[in-house]
């Protein structure tokens, strides 16, 4: 095989509250190259946490701890600040769950696209905002001169995240994490943005982590899928064999798709067997 | 016939984010609205709920005409869930206290009792109450704003995309606590959802918008049937059959 992007080795995230500490990954363990790897699961699983980790953007309360975690060979733990900002954004970026929450508000989308490039490229003024309007218009914005000039709060769901994505493109970064990127788009949409996704990971040799909670398109879109539960991988899998899976818990999340051919009374709901949190 | 909406327009500068839209909701009823990104859902929710003050046309709710400003009645009859939990959660308040402001509001009694069964209710246990927004899952967030709209006992959810931030296990009990309160209560619901396996399971009926226009309108079975007129709702049906490299590529010429 060859040198692997991603190495994750037995990772542990626990987060202090006021009231307990929080195990919220336990023991998460994952070897990737450059491909297309799903993770779903429980809401509350630890899928985002394990993004952030890997990022080193675990807040302050939080607890890393790993056998390894490491990036194109690089050992991540214990990076200081300045190791970060060479990876950060550049090398491996990531694409948030809630897009206004990570764009800044008091800045147009379109500045903080071609500022992100600016940064990254050493670009002029000019070249940013072409490469900025070019990104807006590779994910489908109708109107990327109107939209550049708009602030976070006069976008729709859809094009926030539409321009985290183009936010996190313009660096070409070598791998990235999106963390529910999708979610707010309508599925015209979103099949165009995915098949840049997949260009980028067939023609740049991108390594892609893509957090969703949309099993078929995880089935269909990604190369390996991860079934997280009680911040464990109970399940790993070919994305094409998702719907043979054999874990309870992932069988009970197949079963309870809503489907448009399929009218139901009530939808089917999971029974959770507390089983399933413990061992391999 | 709880809603009406005839002409509503909505223009931002030069662009017209909603455009002569008009539908109707009976009282009971789950009215859906799909379309595309960008093609004015939330907004047509953020009117009905009294955030945008400048449009046109007219709406009715409940048999009278709604005016620019709403005042606390309507509130306690109309609640909305955000497409962006985030937003609608004060970062600096805990879960509790988002529960209690609007019982606070609204007059209400036994909050102690109401926040604990509103968690109950979308499946968030009591060791989630002090905690802060950023401490939770994203999925978590989005059941804390459910909660918040419905332990005031609303007649009316305006719901914009309420379970697309949850894994389908949380999903379909969301989904069948909404459309089992909207049984026994008789409530009404207008939702917004890009999943239309979502939206014929919870709505009789649909309208479908493209850059600021309703294109079509259908009931559940027509769309279970696939049976679209307007080419864009055609496109939408194609595409929710699953990711396709080759029919990603035929939208861009299309366009
Ligand atoms: N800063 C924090 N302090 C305390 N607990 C936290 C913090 N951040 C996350 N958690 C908890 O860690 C667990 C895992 O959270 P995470 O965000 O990874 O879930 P997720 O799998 O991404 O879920 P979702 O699908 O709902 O987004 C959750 O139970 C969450 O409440
Ligand atoms: N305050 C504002 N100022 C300028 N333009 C705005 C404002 N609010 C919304 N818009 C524009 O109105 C249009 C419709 O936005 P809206 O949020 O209603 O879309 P939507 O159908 O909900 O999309 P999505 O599915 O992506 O959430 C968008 O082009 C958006 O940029
Ligand atoms: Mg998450
Ligand atoms: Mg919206």
């Amino acid at each position: 095989m060859e040198k692997p992007l991603v190495v994750i080795e037995d990772l542990h995230v626990s987060f202090r509250t006021q009231t307990r500490v929080v195990d919220a990954v336990r023991g998460v363990s994952l070897v990737m190259g450059k491909e297309k790897i799903g993770i779903v699961g429980e809401s509350g699983s630890g899928k985002s946490v394990t993004g952030r980790a890997l990022l080193g953007l675990t807040p302050p309360n939080g607890r890393v701890e790993a056998k390894r975690l490491e990036f194109d060979g690089q050992d991540l733990r214990g990076l200081d600040a300045e190791g970060w900002r060479h990876l950060r954004g550049r090398r491996m970026a990531m694409v948030m769950q809630d897009p206004k929450f990570s764009l800044n508000p008091v800045m147009t989308v379109g500045r903080q696209i071609a500022e992100a490039y600016g940064t990254h490229f050493k670009a002029g003024r000019a070249e940013a905002r072409d490469k900025a309007l070019a990104a807006l218009e590779a994910v489908q914005i109708r109107d990327p001169s109107r939209v550049f000039d708009l602030y976070p709060h006069e976008v729709s769901g859809g094009m926030g995240q539409r321009a985290m994505i183009a936010m996190m493109l313009v660096a070409e970064p070598d791998l990235l994490i999106a963390d529910e990127p999708t979610s707010a788009l309508d599925v015209t949409v979103q099949m165009q943005v995915l098949a840049i996704l997949d260009d980028l990971v067939a023609r740049r040799g991108m390594g892609l982590i893509f957090v969703s909670h949309d099993l078929d398109l995880v089935a269909a879109f990604c190369d390996r899928v991860l079934v997280m539960y009680g911040g464990r991988v109970v399940e790993t899998l070919k994305a094409s064999e998702l719907s043979a899976a054999r874990h309870p818990y992932t069988r009970g999340l197949l079963d309870c798709v809503p489907r448009l051919e399929r009218a139901q009374a009530k939808l089917n709901v999971l029974e959770r067997d507390p089983s399933w949190l413990e061992g391999a | 016939m709880i809603l009406s909406a005839k002409n509503l327009t909505v223009a931002f500068g030069e662009m017209r984010a909603v455009d002569e839209a008009a539908f109707t909701v009976e009282r009971g009823e789950s009215f859906g609205l799909v379309g595309e990104s960008g093609s004015g859902k939330s907004t047509v929710l953020r009117v009905l709920a009294g955030l945008i003050e400048d449009w046109s046309g007219s709406i009715a709710f409940d048999g009278k005409a709604l005016g620019r400003t709403r005042d606390r009645a309507f509130y306690s009859r109309v609640q909305m869930v955000f497409q962006d939990p985030y937003g609608s959660l004060h970062p600096r308040q805990t879960i509790d206290s988002a529960l209690a402001e609007p019982l606070a509001i609204h007059k209400m009694d036994r909050h102690e009792q109401r926040i604990e069964k509103a968690l109950e209710e979308v499946g968030l246990g009591s060791g989630f109450r002090f905690r802060y927004p950023h401490q939770l899952s994203g999925g978590q967030r989005q059941r804390v704003a459910i909660a918040r709209a419905l332990i005031v006992e609303p007649e009316m959810l305006l719901l914009d995309e309420p379970t697309s931030a949850l894994d389908v296990s949380i999903q379909a009990e969301v989904l069948n606590l909404l459309d089992a309160l909207r049984k026994a209560h008789n409530l009404t619901f207008v939702m917004v959802s890009h999943n239309l396996a979502v939206v014929a399971h919870m709505c009789r009926r649909l309208a479908v918008m493209n850059r600021g226009r309703i294109v079509e309108e259908m009931d559940r079975d027509a769309l279970r049937r696939g049976e679209a007129k307007d080419p864009y709702t055609r496109r939408l049906m194609a595409a929710s059959r699953g990711y396709d490299r080759k029919l990603a590529e035929s939208f861009k010429t299309l366009d």
